[in-house]
């Protein structure tokens, strides 16, 4: 089971924190530094497993994790998931992102974060995987689109929006 | 097109954004945020009511203002009213707020709860998605109440969508997981396994998940998944890279779906039926097989997920362990994993490597890479890596190897990270007592473990090297004198002055004949560490210089003077004072005969399991260790120690005597000693010896260490085990205990609890009841640190009850690890009324020794009562109607607890009957009313209980409509006020 995916860049500044365990919103952000900082000081080019952090289950759980560019991408799993697996879907969210925001950056996930949710939950429910069809994951979010613009374009007056 | 087009969102959204991340310091960020948290405020609270779109916005704020980690308070009404929406973006971000900021809000959740019941019944395929979406996001037990009937409906229906399909299944996942008892199988579950059939691959997907957790809580029901599972697999596994379409990812068809088809299958022991499991080796050979052949494409991804496959392929092949070839050929491959380029690959390969170690079929096999992982422990430059190199190290010793290896682990420790040293501590330490050939290398390896690092060597193991030395006498020289070199070197750490004090307070005579290290020079070095050491250090060097003045009377005069100085007599601290003093005393009045005796050399130590092994599990977690370890205990455990039962299943599970040196745990010396900083006093002045009870203290390694034959005041209803030999000891279950009754009393009006507790085991239950069924859950815990052993409950139905109840139970697993918690459910169908209670009769070994006794278990009439609400006149006509005299049932008595208003109705209303209020015309009066529900019938039950406070006295009388039921509860009741 996936326990939580976290998205946090360089400096640690979360960008998407998803937890499928609960956790109390403190605890939630001290995972989510405690993570950081287990997974920023190891050099490019070692492998992309570690032990979890104390706070979210110490050796029982494993960070998987990807880091792209200004992004860490860390998903947090139990031992009933294949490492590799996993890995290969973090490559399959990141390249749904980019296919959905056309070349992905830090910023349309900063001002997108709602999106970024729905994506995410076409793929991963209750830290289970759901889908890994890109495409198909690409269909939902593009019918979700169109009916979003067809209710954007009735409803939206233009007045100043504040 | 991209999917999102970036130019139509929220615009005072993206500008409340850019706001933030224009911020200079953290502060500006706060100040922006609690302006925006005081408008979004104002604007929620205000007159005005906002459209839908105001609404999605705020809420869309307070999302971002959340994930920069700030506590969001309120809003949860604002998205709960967006939830029924009839835009579907309005009610999206409704559910992600709900989904991201609550939990189990309860106030909120029955509001939330009846949105969802319209979605789901909605018959919009997004909606009902997002309805599922939620639900499994949150998870909590009143949405489990709700809808854990309705999700396997609209999972198996014939005319739901695909994509709500794949929702329903991992929704109900999640509430299998959070509340297993109100997920009820039945005409479902066999449908669901036939999803792994289905057309749609992402069905299967989610459908695979939910199969692999309901079959590993109910295998024998979901046994058909296993020839279905390799069916599909092997259709996978065979078809070329472009059959799957979309679901080929860079040329590997399915690779998600493969991997978890083969963690499915690693839940079951391999297929009986002879066509499936040929299919299935077939399946794994072309794994294998493709794993040689030329990659499809030089992208990473590629091999990351052909490798994916292969590892669980590999992982499944381990599990079987019965494919002596697959085995070998997991093993070569997993061997060029382990010189291959990539990290991740390394890492994997040795992970894997240590369950294969484990097997008898590979062992040797894996013994051939040992140059490999040394090297890799010497090389790697990621200590995830490392330190799996250092598992693998552990895992693949024995005899022939263990001194390399063990050489090779202390040389790495000098440099190992600070994170992991305690732990690989822990391990030279077993290996090095497990594969000892002569204790002479095994006393050299502890010294200088604590040499090196001094620091992470745990109590256990200092202890532990005393027992051996203690109960070996071949060593004991050598032991004195190495640990008097040891403390030769300027510096050294405070557990070698322990080791040493101790071991020279026993055997310093052994070396004194070598003027080198006669009696005051070994006492002067003692003493030369004694003022950097600590309380409890000190402590156990003035006993250590007790014992001297007994071995070497010619020390008598210069120790007396160092006891006697006031830095020892009036030591500020109680502890060494006491000591000094009465060592002091003691070696003034004692006749050397009485001193002899006293200080007598200490008794070899019981042999019990290792409490090094112990803690080294406690820190990986249970089962991390255990079943390999205990296998490795039994494969090399009995040439060691000579205890014999080699490869007999049962060394196991009994503590002794194979695993064995590795074991004192109980009546360590120091051990009994050990609780407060200075009790070594107790051991040195035992009398008893090291046998003696141990104190309880609070260290889990230490506690409840009495073998059974000590628990005098046991409530065990048979004879203690040192009185009658196991053998003796009938297997027949026992009489219920005398207490029982008693015991089933204290749950008449209550239904979870403790039901039974003695030194060995604690049985908690928690039951609940719904018409005429019942479910129970009773928790055994083992309450030692060893474990039990074919460990077995059985429940009975006496007599005619057989057929008032139906009782159905699985049965637990037979072995209880100590300090681990078993749980059993049983499933209680009520017949027909009756009066007695089942039994439950658990047997177990404890230490060898039989452990059998029989409780009531405490189902009861009252417990298949549904309340009924009814006014002051409809009770009384029927009270009337109940007139036959053999309806009624009534008795007077006195009170026996305190005549508490409130006890008394939280009773009542425990009993399962609604307490009526102002129904009866005296108010002091209890009215109660129920219907009982078994499957014969319905008993319609009247209550009435008249208290008379200055008597102290009860009158309680019952009208059913049946009157053995009157007369049971009437019993029953009598006793609970």
């Amino acid at each position: 089971m996936i326990k939580a995916i976290l998205i946090f860049n360089n400096h640690g500044k979360p960008r998407l924190s998803k937890f499928y365990e609960h956790y109390s919103e403190d605890t939630e952000q001290q995972i989510i530094r405690e993570t950081f900082h287990l997974v920023s000081k190891r050099d490019e080019n070692v492998c992309n497993f570690l032990e979890g952090g104390l706070l979210i289950g110490g050796s029982d759980n494993k960070l998987i994790y990807r880091h792209y560019a200004t992004l860490y991408f860390v998903f947090c799993v139990d031992s009933s998931e294949s490492e590799l697996g996993i890995l290969d879907l973090i490559q399959v969210f990141v390249e749904t992102l980019d296919k959905c925001f056309e070349n992905v950056c830090e910023l349309d996930l900063i001002f997108h974060v709602d999106k970024v949710h729905n994506i995410l939950a076409e793929m991963v429910m209750g830290g289970m995987v759901l889908e890994t069809n890109m495409n198909e994951i690409i269909t939902q979010i593009d019918a979700q689109n169109k009916m979003e613009k067809s209710e954007t374009f009735i409803f939206q007056s233009p007045r100043q929006d504040r | 097109m991209p999917a999102v087009s970036k130019g139509d969102g929220m615009r005072g959204l993206a500008v409340f954004i850019s706001d933030i991340r224009n911020c200079k310091s953290k502060e500006a960020e706060i100040k922006r945020i609690n302006k925006e948290l005081a408008n979004i405020r104002s604007k929620f609270k205000g007159d005005k009511a906002l459209d839908g779109y105001s609404k999605k916005k705020y809420v869309c704020k307070l999302l971002f203002i959340f994930l920069l980690g700030h506590d969001i308070d309120f809003g949860h009404m604002e998205a709960v009213n967006l939830l029924s929406s009839n835009k579907y973006t309005e009610k999206q971000i409704g559910y992600l707020f709900i989904s991201v900021l609550v939990n189990s809000n309860s106030e909120l959740i029955r509001l939330i709860n009846n949105a969802i019941k319209n979605d789901l019944s909605s018959r919009n395929p997004t909606f009902m998605c997002l309805a599922l979406h939620c639900i499994a996001n949150v998870g909590s037990r009143e949405m489990a109440e709700a809808f854990a009937g309705e999700i396997p409906r609209i999972l198996v229906a014939g005319d739901t969508m695909d994509s709500v399909k794949q929702s329903a299944a991992l929704c109900l996942l999640r509430l299998y997981k959070t509340s297993p008892d109100l997920v009820l199988m039945g005409e479902w579950t066999s449908r669901v396994v036939h999803l792994l059939n289905d057309q749609h691959m992402g069905v299967v997907t989610a459908a695979i998940s939910l199969i692999t957790c309901l079959s590993q809580k109910n295998p024998d029901e979901f046994k058909t998944c296993v020839s279905l599972a390799v069916s599909r697999l092997s259709r996978i596994v065979s078809s070329a890279s472009t059959d799957l379409q979309d679901y080929t990812y860079y040329f590997v068809p399915a690779p998600w779906l493969s991997c978890k088809l083969l963690r499915l299958l690693q839940c079951y022991p391999p297929p009986e039926d002879g066509a499936v499991k040929g299919r299935l080796v077939e399946c794994l050979e072309t794994i294998l097989n493709k794993a040689q052949e030329p990659p499809k494409s030089k992208k990473v991804q590629h091999s990351n997920a052909k490798n994916a496959i292969l590892f669980e392929a590999i992982a499944l092949i381990i599990h079987y362990d019965s494919e002596p070839n697959l085995l070998v050929r997991a093993c070569n491959q997993l061997g060029q994993f382990l010189q291959h380029r990539e990290t991740n690959l390394r890492y994997l390969a040795l992970e894997s490597m240590c369950t294969l170690a484990s097997s008898e079929f590979s062992h040797e096999a894996v013994k051939t890479h040992i140059e490999t992982v040394i090297n890799a422990l010497k090389t790697e430059r990621d200590v995830s890596v490392r330190q799996r190199a250092a598992d693998l190290l552990y895992a693949m010793c024995d005899r022939s190897n263990a001194k390399q290896i063990v050489a090779e682990m202390l040389s790495y420790l000098e440099t190992a990270d600070y994170s992991i040293r305690e732990e690989m501590v822990l391990k030279v330490a077993i290996l090095a007592e497990k594969y000892a050939v002569d204790y002479s290398w095994y006393v050299d390896t502890i010294l200088n473990l604590i040499r090196i690092a001094g620091d992470y060597v745990s109590e256990e193991v200092w202890y532990r090297v005393i027992q051996i030395v203690i109960n070996r006498d071949d060593v004991q020289g050598y032991a004195a004198k190495t640990v008097f070199e040891a403390l030769q070197a300027p510096a050294c750490h405070e557990n070698m002055v322990k080791v040493g004090g101790y071991i020279l307070g026993e055997f310093g005579n052994l070396i004194a004949g070598d003027p080198r290290s006669s009696p005051l020079v070994q006492f002067n070095l003692l003493h030369s560490k004694f003022h950097l050491c600590s309380v409890p250090t000190r402590a156990l060097l003035l006993s250590a210089y007790i014992k001297f003045i007994n071995l070497f009377p010619e020390t008598k005069s210069t120790i007396q003077e160092v006891l006697r100085s006031d830095s020892q007599i009036r030591n500020s601290d109680v502890e060494l004072q006491q000591r000094a003093v009465e060592y002091l005393k003691l070696s003034s009045i004692a006749s050397t005969d009485v001193l002899a005796t006293v200080l007598e050399e200490m008794p070899p130590f019981p042999e019990r399991e290792s409490s090094i092994l112990a803690k080294l599990k406690k820190k990986k977690g249970p089962g991390a260790v255990s079943v390999s370890e205990l296998e490795e205990g039994k494969r090399e455990g009995g040439e060691l120690n000579g205890g014999g039962d080699r490869g007999d299943s049962s060394a196991i599970s009994t503590p002794s005597p194979s695993a064995d040196l590795l074991g004192l745990r109980s009546a360590a010396p120091v051990g009994s000693a050990a609780p407060s900083a200075g009790s070594l006093l107790v051991d040195v002045f035992s009398e008893s010896g090291p046998a003696a009870p141990a104190a309880v203290n609070d260290d889990g390694f230490l506690r409840d260490l009495e073998p059974p034959t000590e628990s005098s005041d046991s409530l065990l209803a048979d004879p203690p085990p040192a009185a009658a030999p196991a053998a003796v000891v009938s297997e027949d279950p026992a009489p219920p205990l005398p207490e029982s009754d008693e015991l089933l009393n204290k749950f008449v009006c209550k239904n979870n609890g403790v039901l039974f507790e003695n030194q060995l085991l604690q049985i908690g239950i928690k039951s609940e009841y719904r018409q005429n069924l019942g479910r129970m859950y009773l928790f055994y815990g083992n309450k030692t640190s060893v474990q039990f052993v074919s460990f077995s409950t059985t429940v009975t139905c006496p007599g005619e009850l057989h057929v008032q109840l139906n009782v159905q139970t699985k049965p637990v697993e037979p072995l209880v690890e100590g300090g681990a918690q078993v749980q059993q459910v049983i499933n209680i169908e009520c017949l027909s009324d009756f009066s007695d209670a089942p039994l439950l009769n658990i047997k177990f070994r404890y230490g060898g020794a039989l452990q059998n006794l029989t409780l009531k278990l405490p189902v009861t009439i009252n417990k298949f009562f549904q309340p009924t609400e009814m006014a002051s006149h409809d009770f009384f006509q029927r009270w009337k109607q109940l007139s036959q005299p053999q309806q009624e049932s009534q008795k007077i008595f006195k009170a026996s607890h305190a005549m508490d208003t409130e006890v008394i109705k939280a009773k009542l209303l425990g009993l399962g009957t609604a307490l009526l209020e102002k129904v009866d015309p005296n108010p002091e009066n209890y009215v109660c009313a129920g219907v009982i529900q078994t499957k014969a019938q319905q008993v319609g039950c009247l209550l009435r209980l008249e208290p008379n406070a200055q008597a102290q006295m009860y009158r309680l009388t019952l009208r059913c409509s049946k009157d053995t039921v009157s007369k049971r509860l009437c019993d029953l009741l009598a006793e609970q006020f």
